[in-house]
């Protein structure tokens, strides 16, 4: 007798969890021979709105964790990625790749996140500096987060372009609520499981599908998003999004995937602090001895 | 900088109580007026567009007033839009024929000739900046004038060498850059506009504040003279309808803003269908803490420094006292009583701690904030130092025992009045340091150095100053968080504002 396949119920990411949207709407994208994928979460606006509580919960701990622990746990999300490799290539089959494509999707995937585990550690060195201040004073300028991300992933690709937009942003100890690609969906939701089995912290990392006509304008407004990188590549969006993100001043970014292995990426998400402290000058003794 | 608050009014404290040892020793400073004879001010401004002097195609002028005396200084021309498309122009023209074509060593060299040019004459910008804005002229002689030949010092020498800037990236000048300064440091914030914008090689229009554009006018004088291409610098005065020209203007590549984080808003809304580089100095709430194992009589200083320098008139004033409950008495009293020792008055004695509110607007809202404070029933403390008749003067001021949610802690009052709230925990302190829109700046006062770096580290500010306060230098980058605006001007990371990176 032929097996039953069991199928898989595609829900959305927040907080560590995977609860279904509490609005309790679906949509059913459908590939390109019209065959319908799964019935997807139609995130609402609360259900962005308790991503950015779970994102804000976690961005301290995220944004204090050791660099060299980040690069550990980016490194490890590739593992699970690998690892994973042939379920998703059936998903980007299913959404309409070619096998060849699909495979390369995912090991490029994999590779940008080794790609930025490297980073990790590495990025402060580089966009740092010491500051050789006139008066007598030790001053330097680092990098740090700037707090919770809204992403609103490619819509052309199901597995990289999510990829190659939240990996740059949490590298830099940010935390993320993500609106994955409203037509291929099917590989986010995936992803949030591999992220959840690879010691990434709940929260860092949220994950909603649903359709950026809903929640463009929530990205835009909410006072607790820092920051949003658009990647939608609608240019009036992208416009609305800024014009709307001035309540907080938000810092606003687009997302082309043109040049997707880049420090300067974490650079865009990152605020510069400059820290000034007196240095004690008794006698004007120098070290000459 | 130096200690802007120094000798002379630590003296006056000395003297209170040697009186009271000996009632017949008076140590009252004789006035040390600083002399205005050698200045040069013409009655009358007019736009520098081009490398000339144009009248304002409207005719239109306004005064510029001495707010410690409430005299005329001179008449200063009202940029139209005309005026303004004149100068984007000619800004346009000077990029594309002379300056994006020159080399960085030779842009290098212009900028280094602004800075001598500068120094020079830095007298009479002294002079004049004090006259002009009624901060004290210590201040104007000994942190406005040389910071801002310093910067164009530092930035002149980053023009030929900018590949060294971004690794691995090819930079390129983005074009005219359309830039509006505050007149709360009228000299330097042209400084610190003007010289990154040319070392990146893009070409500049400015705007000045409409109470304070002699310093930028006369900046266009050393510029004449430095000989720098016509139209790389362009100075058009105004009000607010002349800065949102150079801002909605269509060949402007670049928007740099600082003031008020409202305008601050609409100017990110007014470029968002662009492709304009914004970059944005806005408002601060600056908290500056105070722990007990602080060393108490700098702390005070501290305090004094952080909220008190230029009248209050600074986008990361220490305006939010925040002192550990077990030495909040102490503070408290030492800095009422060094209050009482601040000298207010005329802003060109070189005695003068507390020059004049800039300008009578300023004024009214000070006092409105301090009238909400009482509103509220807050503990208000004023220092009882004597204070001209004529004039913006506000008194330094304390808000006592104030609570978080109140107006005067949430609002930037750009003015010499403290909110002082008490803690007990360094996880409450923090808490209540970053519960803020704002994001500008910051001070820690506590010798302990684990400590200094935890607070450091959690305070969401661009600047944070340890056991010190209102510091500034060219090669220290500056800019907020939040809603205190986003890109830094000042040192390596200030070179990306004007730059394709």
């Amino acid at each position: 007798m032929e097996r039953l396949e069991v199928l898989k119920t595609y829900k959305i990411y927040i907080g560590g969890q995977f609860p279904r949207t509490e609005s309790g709407r679906y949509y059913d994208p459908k590939n390109a021979q019209g065959q319908a994928l799964a019935n997807i979460c139609l995130s609402s606006r609360k259900d962005l709105r308790n991503a950015v509580v779970a994102a804000r919960k976690a961005f301290g701990g995220w944004a204090e964790r050791a660099h060299f622990n980040r690069g550990q746990i980016l490194y490890r999300i590739a593992e699970m990625l690998e690892g994973r490799k042939a379920q998703f290539v059936e998903e980007l089959m299913k959404q309409g790749s070619t096998k060849a494509a699909a495979e390369k999707e995912v090991d490029q995937s994999t590779d940008l996140l080794v790609y930025y585990s490297g980073w990790a550690d590495k990025y402060q060195q580089l966009f740092s500096s010491v500051n050789p201040v006139a008066s007598s004073h030790f001053n330097f300028s680092a990098l740090e987060p700037m707090g919770v991300v809204g992403i609103v992933a490619p819509q052309d690709t199901s597995l990289f372009g999510l990829v190659s937009s939240i990996i740059p942003v949490i590298t830099g100890g940010n935390t993320v609520v993500v609106l994955a690609s409203e037509k291929l969906p099917l590989c986010a939701v995936t992803f949030a499981e591999v992220l959840n089995s690879s010691d990434v912290p709940g929260g860092v990392v949220n994950i909603l599908t649903g359709k950026e006509s809903e929640l463009l304008e929530q990205f835009a407004t909410h006072m607790d998003i820092n920051a949003v990188l658009y990647g939608g590549g609608d240019a009036k969006n992208y416009i609305r999004l800024k014009e709307l993100g001035t309540d907080n001043v938000k810092r606003v970014f687009n997302f082309d995937g043109a040049e997707t292995e880049n420090p300067y990426l974490i650079a865009d998400f990152q605020e510069v602090k400059t820290t000034w402290h007196p240095i004690e000058n008794i006698g004007g003794s120098t070290s000459t001895y | 900088m130096s200690d802007v608050f120094g000798l002379t009014s630590q003296i006056k404290i000395m003297s209170k109580k040697d009186t009271k040892q000996n009632e017949t020793v008076s140590w009252e400073l004789s006035p040390a007026p600083e002399s205005k004879g050698h200045i040069s001010l013409k009655p009358k401004y007019d736009l520098f567009i081009n490398g000339k002097w144009v009248k304002p195609s409207g005719g239109k002028y306004f005064d510029s007033i001495n707010p410690a005396t409430e005299e005329k200084l001179a008449e200063i021309a009202y940029a139209s839009e005309a005026d303004v498309d004149k100068a984007v122009k000619a800004a346009r023209e000077a990029y594309t024929n002379v300056w994006s074509k020159l080399s960085g060593r030779e842009r290098g060299k212009y900028i280094f000739r602004i800075a001598r040019l500068i120094q020079e004459r830095a007298r009479e910008f002294a002079v004049i900046e004090t006259l002009d804005g009624g901060k004290a002229i210590r201040e104007s002689r000994d942190v406005d004038v040389p910071l801002a030949a310093n910067h164009f010092f530092y930035y002149a020498g980053w023009a030929d060498k900018l590949e060294y800037a971004f690794p691995n990236r090819k930079v390129e000048s983005l074009g005219v850059a359309g830039q509006i300064i505050p007149w709360n440091f009228p000299l330097l914030m042209a400084a610190w506009k003007i010289a990154p914008a040319l070392a990146c090689g893009n070409t500049v229009v400015l705007k000045p504040a409409e109470t304070t554009s002699l310093t930028a006018l006369k900046l266009a004088e050393i510029i004449e003279e430095s000989g720098l291409p016509a139209g790389v610098v362009n100075i058009v005065t105004g009000y607010g309808d002349t800065g949102a020209a150079i801002v909605n203007h269509p060949d402007v590549n670049k928007v740099a803003f600082t003031g008020s984080t409202n305008v601050g808003k609409i100017i990110q809304r007014a470029v968002a269908g662009t492709n304009k580089k914004l970059t944005l100095e806005l408002g601060g709430k600056s908290a500056n803490i105070i722990f007990e194992d602080a060393p108490i009589d700098q702390a005070v200083e501290g305090i004094v420094n952080g909220i008190f320098f230029n009248q209050g008139h600074v986008c990361c004033a220490g305006s939010r006292l925040f002192v550990q409950e077990g030495v909040a008495d102490e503070v408290i009293q030492k800095l009422k009583d060094r209050m009482d020792h601040l000298y207010i008055g005329d802003p060109m004695d070189k005695n003068t701690d507390i020059g004049a509110i800039n300008s009578k607007e300023q004024f009214d809202t000070i006092r409105k904030y301090i009238k909400i404070g009482k509103a509220e029933g807050n503990e208000i403390y004023e220092s009882n130092c004597p204070v001209p008749s004529k004039g913006y003067f506000c008194r330094p001021t304390l808000i006592l025992d104030v609570a978080q949610s109140s107006t005067l802690v949430q609002e930037e009052i750009f003015g010499p009045v403290l909110t002082v709230q008490t803690f007990r925990t360094v996880d409450e302190v923090i808490q209540k340091a970053n519960n803020t829109p704002y994001g500008l700046a910051a001070g820690v006062w506590t010798d302990k150095g684990s400590k200094i770096f935890n607070l450091t580290t959690k305070l969401r500010a661009g600047v944070v100053w340890a056991n010190t306060y209102n510091r500034f230098d060219p090669v220290s980058p500056f800019g907020g968080y939040k809603e205190s605006g986003f890109g830094r001007e000042g040192g390596k990371h200030g070179l990306e504002a004007y730059l394709k990176i």
